[in-house]
């Protein structure tokens, strides 16, 4: 079954096209690999996803509801949780804050709950906190949860983001770009990740990578834009013999 | 207890502990808005004299309580808060600034032409029912509930607006709501800050709110350490003693106040106590090594 | 009736825009609100004063004279208390700093000037023209046409020589000017000179017009000049001096209209009713944010 849909979308930036009718279909608890040169339009999907741009053209439902005009917040609340390419961790707050944080959207001690400490808000802050450290030994950063998060070498700050959508329980995850400027090791570590994610908490997962070897490996279906248009989607060793697939991307980095 | 107090203590460090008090009530309401939240606010003393003003006409004209009057000045900022929250708290930073500038100048205008206010005369004649005991009873409250609430769901979404607004809104935080709460909780401080203030000095002006006492309080707030409760409390008292300190320097003390502003940051450009929590200084007490005193940059 | 008041604003609100001039630039390229600019602007018009009481030069000179003066000083001041901060500390930190580098250089003309208002000596031969029902007084003239050349003189600074390319090129990114081989620092110190000159030309002449100088005149002016610059849209050069116009006139017409008493008021509602029409401002652009 579908858990989201993204029916012919558009977006226009002062009338350059980044997207171009692109339609693209992600089944439940699958992981779906987004891939394409830089300025495809990869991201500018994932910003569309989660509420940050407003389609031009096209519908994204997610769950049989409909997205397009909902805020970034409520997007999130929907179930959907994601990690950006240039990261973006609260840097002045300890990591175990961070991941904290990421439970908001799933939480809902109010202002007077908390300041009174209220023991609804008590019993929540509780569940917040034992979901924080188990998501950090998932991710491996259970000792050093109180570190500032801008103190992370890059690889931890990319888990440590996975760790913060992942405290939304989100039905859906969006990584983008979750193995940039990580060594071959480390991707490995990442590989094994996802897939403990995916089958351990049976969700959805949807990323973008240009590691080539990561993407073919680990998805079970890609989709490859260039220029904004949709120009291949299948399983991996299909759109790896894809010939214009090969033409304009993969050929180009063999 | 007020009594001995007054008994033992000179009047003039008594005034300047009221002060002190006061200004961190006030303080650690801009806190709030500006130094947790990171939203420059340039017009907190216009909220305050919405306070001092709508508890002292109770007061004086109403014959409310004291405690409902301080209620009153309170709620009152809170809602001019709220209401100028809504529609201002989208803008980017420095527009909200001048928002803030603006606002705080318009309130300081109406009072300069508010016939129960006293127009540009003020209001003479407060009764001084704010006392040292009541003040001080007051910090440690407001201290107290600011500590609870930062260490709370709602006080961590505040820090994760000030850190990366997208990266809240994508973990859930409705940033413009969390903003609006931010900016009427710390209106509310205010406001309450105001209404001591009133009936502690016994007669108030429009020019003791005008857009220096603003910078004032915003100077304890950066100069302590943006976010920090210990550290909003370090500038008040810093801020608070040192134009007194300065009396030495007689004309030349605004001067110096000025000089120093400068000085201080350009060698610690980010406050004194950097952003230092009272959830941070318990992980430093449990043995945890979490850079307590290093500056952040 | 109104045409007066229109050219009353139209006088007025050419001041503003000279010193919105500073804020705009200063902030195009470091994105420090200056607060101390008001203060330079009330230095060049107490320099102005001194040159025409203690020298006797002529108005035009003693006009050249501050705005040279203002010119150094508005470098000393970056130099001092905004270089040290830059790159390593909030936006904030230096917004403290500018706030305490006003109080000192205000504090200090009280020092040197005293409290009380001063006037220039009547050293223009004021004549008012009657042009229809418009009294058009000489000072105005002059006050327009002065701030007309200064305001074409900086935007042929900025559009066509190659100190201004560097300065567009530092207000687009400063990290990238500096890889480019532009030097930075001494871009931004001519930028806070020429911000300071426009100020001091707005201080020597709101001086001569409203015949009022005094060491707090810089507090409001420099608020309402800020006001200006947002309304235009900060950053934006044109959007400084048609903000600054704009708000003139609309203050103008507000005390002619409505209230004299709400006159400092005026201003401001004005700024925050544009603002929450239009968040970026008159003229400037719409910032997406790159996520």
């Amino acid at each position: 079954m579908a858990i989201l849909q993204l029916e012919e979308i558009t977006m226009e930036f002062g009338g350059l096209r980044a997207l171009d009718v692109v339609d693209i279909e992600v089944k439940e608890q699958q992981i779906f690999g987004i891939i394409g040169p830089n300025g495809a339009g990869k991201t500018t999907l994932f910003n569309i996803i989660t509420g940050i741009y407003l389609p031009t053209g096209g519908k994204v439902i997610f769950k049989d509801r409909l997205l397009n005009k909902m805020h970034a917040w409520d997007v999130a609340r929907q179930g959907i949780g994601r990690t950006f390419q240039n990261i973006r961790l609260f840097n002045k707050l300890s990591v175990l804050d961070n991941v904290r944080v990421g439970s908001h959207g799933v939480s809902r001690s109010g202002f007077f709950g908390s300041i009174l400490g209220l023991p609804g808000s008590r019993r929540e802050e509780k569940t917040i906190m034992e979901k924080a450290e188990q998501l950090l030994d998932l991710v491996g950063l259970g000792d050093k949860k109180l570190e500032y998060a801008e103190n992370l070498a890059y690889g931890e700050q990319r888990r440590l983001e996975i760790a913060r959508a992942m405290a939304l329980n989100p039905s859906l995850l969006l990584l983008d770009e979750p193995a940039a400027g990580m060594n071959s090791t480390e991707k490995m570590g990442l590989m094994d990740l996802i897939w403990r994610i995916r089958n351990e908490m049976q969700l959805t997962i949807i990323l973008v990578e240009h590691d080539m070897n990561l993407v073919m490996n680990i998805c079970e279906q890609i989709a490859v834009l260039d220029y904004g248009r949709k120009i291949a989607d299948g399983p991996p060793e299909v759109v790896k013999n894809d010939e214009r697939v090969i033409q304009s991307y993969l050929g180009a980095e063999a | 207890m007020d009594a001995l107090i007054s008994q033992y203590i000179d009047p003039y460090y008594l005034r300047i502990l009221m002060l002190i008090g006061i200004n961190i009530i006030l303080a650690l309401g801009l806190n709030l808005i500006t130094g947790v939240t990171g939203q420059l606010s340039m017009g907190h003393a216009g909220f305050m004299s919405i306070g001092a003003y709508t508890s002292a006409i109770f007061s004086m004209q109403m014959g409310s309580p004291f405690f409902l009057s301080l209620l009153a000045g309170a709620m009152v900022a809170a809602f001019f808060g709220f209401l100028i929250g809504i529609p201002t708290l989208r803008l980017e930073g420095d527009y909200l600034a001048m928002v803030t500038i603006g606002f705080a100048e318009i309130i300081r205008v109406f009072f300069l032409n508010f016939e129960p206010g006293g127009k540009a005369v003020g209001l003479s004649g407060i009764p001084q029912n704010t006392t040292f005991v009541l003040v001080w009873t007051l910090v440690i409250i407001v201290i107290i509930l600011n500590a609870k609430l930062l260490n709370s769901r709602i006080g961590r979404a505040f820090y994760a607006i000030r850190e990366n607004e997208i990266a809240a809104e994508a973990s859930g935080i409705n940033s413009t709501r969390l903003k609006v709460l931010a900016f009427t909780a710390g209106s509310f401080l205010a406001g309450l800050g105001g209404g001591l203030y009133a009936h502690y000095m016994y007669f108030i002006r429009p020019q003791d709110f005008a857009f220096m006492k603003s910078i004032e309080l915003l100077n304890m707030v950066v100069l302590g350490g943006m976010g920090s409760i210990p550290g909003t409390v370090l500038g008040s008292v810093i801020l608070t003693l040192l134009p007194e300190m300065l009396r030495v320097v007689a004309e030349y003390r605004l001067m110096f106040y000025g000089a120093l502003l400068v000085i201080l940051m350009i060698f610690r450009p980010n406050g004194l106590l950097g952003d230092v929590r009272v959830y941070d200084l318990k992980k430093k007490l449990q043995g945890k090594k979490v850079g307590l005193w290093q500056s952040s940059n | 009736m109104i045409w007066q008041q229109l050219l009353n604003g139209l006088t007025l609100g050419s001041t503003y825009a000279l010193i919105a001039l500073g804020y705009t630039m200063v902030y195009g390229i470091i994105q420090l609100i200056n607060f101390a600019h008001g203060e330079i602007y009330m230095i060049g018009a107490f320099v102005g004063l001194f040159l025409v009481v203690n020298t006797g030069l002529n108005i035009g000179v003693a006009l050249l004279g501050a705005m040279a003066f203002c010119m150094v000083l508005g470098m000393l001041v970056e130099l001092i208390a905004y270089r040290p901060l830059r790159g390593r500390a909030s936006r904030l930190s230096g917004i403290i700093s500018a706030i305490g580098v006003s109080i000192f250089l205000s504090t200090l003309m009280v020092l040197i000037a005293q409290t009380n208002t001063r006037r220039y000596p009547d050293i223009i031969n004021i004549q008012t023209f009657q042009v229809g029902d418009l009294q058009v007084s000489s000072l105005q003239i002059i006050i327009l046409v002065v701030a007309t050349l200064l305001m074409v003189g900086l935007q042929l600074l900025v559009q066509k020589t190659r100190v201004g390319k560097a300065m567009r090129a530092c207000s687009q990114d400063l990290d990238a000017a500096y890889l480019m081989g532009i030097n930075v620092n001494r871009i931004i110190s001519f930028t806070f000179a020429i911000g300071s000159a426009l100020a001091a030309a707005g201080g020597v002449m709101v001086g001569i017009y409203y015949n009022a100088v005094w060491p707090y005149m810089g507090t409001m002016a420099g608020l309402k000049a800020f006001a200006a610059a947002i309304l235009g849209g900060i950053g934006s050069i044109p959007g400084a001096m048609i903000g600054g116009i704009t708000l003139g006139v609309l203050e103008i017409l507000g005390v002619a209209y409505l209230s004299s008493s709400y006159k400092d008021a005026i201003a401001f509602g004005i700024l925050i009713l544009v603002l929450i029409i239009r968040p970026q401002g008159i003229m400037g652009q719409k910032i997406t944010k790159k996520v």
